[in-house]
């Protein structure tokens, strides 16, 4: 179990931020869109190779409209 | 004060029709009306408002993804080829803030970030030892710091020497619509600042707006004024022209405010009827 934008999700084992990603339904590619885990960012170049542990909470965002 | 050679080179600019440019971060802009993008009731009536301001600096936010979500501001924002400025809305921490910066820099690939920390949720105001730990931080990572702050001017001299790109002082609380509360401030950290000073937050209506150019404002950022107003594109074309004749206005040089009439046409050659 991780918790992913607050909510308690299961992702399969081995799971990298990508597969986070996509279980937003956020454009892995999209323009905007930017990936925490622990509150650090992770690059996007990274996204592929960051396994997810157990427990680690993500946080995945994009542009909304903003003062 | 501008010299007079350059006030005279921006006067014929200025005839011409051709805003003079200033230089924010770095970069020359011709607009000085920086515009949120929060508020608006569609995508489609924010495209529309964006597009009369004539701005080009367009600030956006980052919030969870939500799957539900249809249309997108980034694209809006690309297709009227603006500069998406991210902000840090909603947060209450240095740690908080400077966190969504990074992010930010991720997701937009800019360096650029417009500071917000803010003090409580009923005021919206700065919270300054907050704002100036983040914006030090932020500096040292290589951001362009465009910080909102209170219009302090001991605050904003601190925000300036902590190597910001800009600083933003409010006219009065977020959304107030509530003008310029303090003028005298706003001219005191004018006065002061060496880098852009933009007047963000409180712009209610097109005086507001150009009252801060009158001030000797370099810019203005404003939202809610239009976002929020019965006709957002309407609004958006009165913040152009009060942004430009704020700002033409200032540099046409006043006339002295007097308690009495001074009258402008001649005494000599009145005749005796």
């Amino acid at each position: 179990m991780l918790t992913l934008n607050g909510e308690r999700v299961e992702l399969a084992d081995a799971a990298t931020v990508v597969d986070a990603v996509a279980a937003t339904g956020a454009s892995a590619t999209g323009r905007g869109v930017a990936v925490a885990v622990g509150g650090e960012v992770v690059p996007r170049a990274e996204w592929s190779e960051r396994r997810l542990a157990d427990g680690e909470s993500v946080e995945v965002v994009h542009a909304v409209q903003g003062g | 004060m501008p010299s007079r050679a350059a006030s005279a080179g921006a006067g014929a600019a200025a005839r011409a029709g051709e805003p003079e440019s200033w230089s924010l971060g770095g970069r020359d802009w011709r607009s000085r009306l920086i515009v949120g993008t929060g508020g608006f009731r569609s995508l489609e009536q924010m495209e529309r408002a964006l597009e009369a301001t004539g701005a080009e600096i367009v600030t956006v936010a980052l919030r969870r993804v939500d799957p539900a979500a249809h249309g997108s501001v980034v694209d809006v924002i690309d297709r009227l080829g603006l500069f998406a400025l991210p902000n840090t809305a909603g947060c209450y921490t240095a740690r908080d803030a400077v966190r969504t910066a990074r992010l930010a820099r991720e997701a937009f690939e800019t360096d650029w970030v417009k500071l917000e920390v803010i003090g409580d949720d009923r005021t919206l105001l700065p919270d300054a030892p907050e704002l100036l730990e983040a914006a030090e931080t932020l500096v040292d990572e290589g951001f362009k710091v465009l910080p909102y702050t209170n219009d302090d001017p001991v605050l904003a001299r601190r925000l300036e020497e902590a190597g910001c790109a800009a600083v933003m002082p409010l006219g009065s609380p977020i959304g107030s619509g509530a003008g310029i509360r303090n003028p005298y401030n706003v001219r005191i950290i004018v006065e002061s600042a060496s880098v852009p000073v933009i007047l963000d937050a409180g712009i209610g209506t097109a005086s507001d707006a150009a009252l801060a150019m009158e001030l000797g404002c370099d810019g203005v950022l404003l939202a809610s004024a239009v976002s929020r107003a019965a006709d957002p594109a309407l609004m958006a074309r009165a913040m152009r022209q009060s942004v430009e004749a704020g700002y033409a206005a200032r540099r046409a040089g006043r006339i002295p405010r007097r308690l009495h009439a001074q009258a402008s046409t001649p005494d000599e050659g009145l005749p005796e009827l």
